[in-house]
């Protein structure tokens, strides 16, 4: 079967959940501490899909959400998608520039770059954790920010992953704050090969 | 009666008056009308990459433009279309997110639309409307009353080719 993540064992896809919680569990501390309120974290769900069901993990293909996306540079380049179903990306905004609740409505330059700083600290804390278990130098690229339909916006992660097969392997944990106010989705992609080394540096490849 | 015939990402699907087909939040994806006038039967592609070729895995020929096109075409003519009457218009392969160094990465709506164009023009389809790039999502909705092809977006609104 070319689609190498339909072979992936049961040990396997454990040490995957457990970097996804690891990792999760530095980006809520992060994401705590920015805006200095408790962060609820699940337990990370790890799953096997079929690309065109992505999409329905956040609402539809026509969900309007915010996506922070970044590159992850080293010897296993992927990509990292932190999304938001837009009332929460709002309600995050207010929160980090001291706004009442439910003033933002559409963002601007300086809202956008406080979002792309969010999906900047996330996705460091996350590949921090990441690079503590493999010892793989793994870095982050400068985020980009789009809000749009959840489909458009996953396409750009779902074209990658459709080189190499026809499934998504989707390690997604939700955050939520006590008031249930902000929701997101984080989305951990390897590029083709990454996912060998990734295993491989874990010592769980086959 | 009137029916929406939902169209999903790496799917295609054929229909004939009065349905419609739609799919919903194309973005760097390209997504494919082809109709013919006379029969009003159409059909919808929902592509993710242009060339099957180049892919190391091509189980699902609707991922692609150049296996999922023949397909598409071949349910249409069982259904009564007919080849030469058959036009194209097509909508999608936004660019989502810009890079100071876009990366072969990140273009590949562009490479996408670029290809597509290119096979239509080989499957000697003539390509009559298109709306593609920038860096927005877009629903697609074919009529297959009129052959309209509506193309709705979140920043720009509506429009019809």
């Amino acid at each position: 079967m070319s689609d190498e993540i339909l072979n992936l064992s049961n040990l396997q896809l454990d040490a995957l959940r457990e970097i996804g919680n690891v990792g999760a569990g530095n980006s809520a501390t992060a994401l705590s501490q920015i805006i200095n309120r408790k962060i609820d974290m699940t337990v990370p769900k790890i799953a096997i899909m079929p690309l065109g069901e992505v999409p329905d993990v956040v609402g539809g293909p026509d969900a309007m959400v915010a996506g922070v996306y970044l590159r992850v540079y080293g010897p296993a380049p992927s990509s990292i998608l932190f999304l938001l179903p837009r009332d929460s990306a709002f309600y995050l905004v207010d929160m980090l520039m001291g706004r009442e609740q439910g003033h933002t409505t559409s963002l601007n330059s300086m809202d956008e770059s406080a979002l792309m700083e969010i999906g900047n600290i996330l996705a460091g804390a996350y590949l921090n954790a990441l690079s503590h278990f493999t010892k793989l130098t793994l870095l982050p690229s400068i985020p980009a920010l789009a809000m749009d339909m959840a489909g458009a916006i996953l396409s750009v992660i779902l074209i990658q992953l459709g080189q190499m097969g026809d499934h998504a392997l989707v390690i997604e944990t939700e955050f939520t704050t006590e008031s249930d106010g902000v929701k997101g989705h984080f989305f951990l992609i390897p590029d083709p090969g990454s996912l060998n080394t990734i295993l491989a540096a874990i010592g769980v490849k086959e | 009666m009137s029916e929406l015939i939902k169209v999903g990402m790496a799917d295609y699907k054929v229909g004939r008056n009065p349905s419609s087909l739609i799919s919903y939040g194309l973005g760097s994806c390209v997504g494919i009308a082809l109709y013919d006038p006379v029969s009003k039967i159409g059909g919808l592609a929902h592509i993710m990459l242009p060339d099957s070729t180049q892919a190391r895995s091509a189980e699902n020929p609707a991922k692609f433009a150049n296996t999922a096109l023949p397909l598409m075409l071949d349910e249409m003519i069982k259904l009564g279309a007919v080849k030469s009457r058959i036009t194209a218009k097509i909508a999608g392969g936004a660019q989502m997110f810009t890079f100071a160094n876009a990366t072969d990465v990140m273009r590949v709506g562009e490479r996408n639309s670029e290809a597509v164009r290119m096979l239509l023009k080989k499957m000697d389809i003539k390509l009559v409307a298109d709306d593609t790039g920038g860096n927005y999502g877009r629903t697609v909705e074919l009529q297959l009353d009129t052959g309209i092809y509506r193309v709705r977006t979140i920043a720009k609104g509506e429009k019809e080719l």
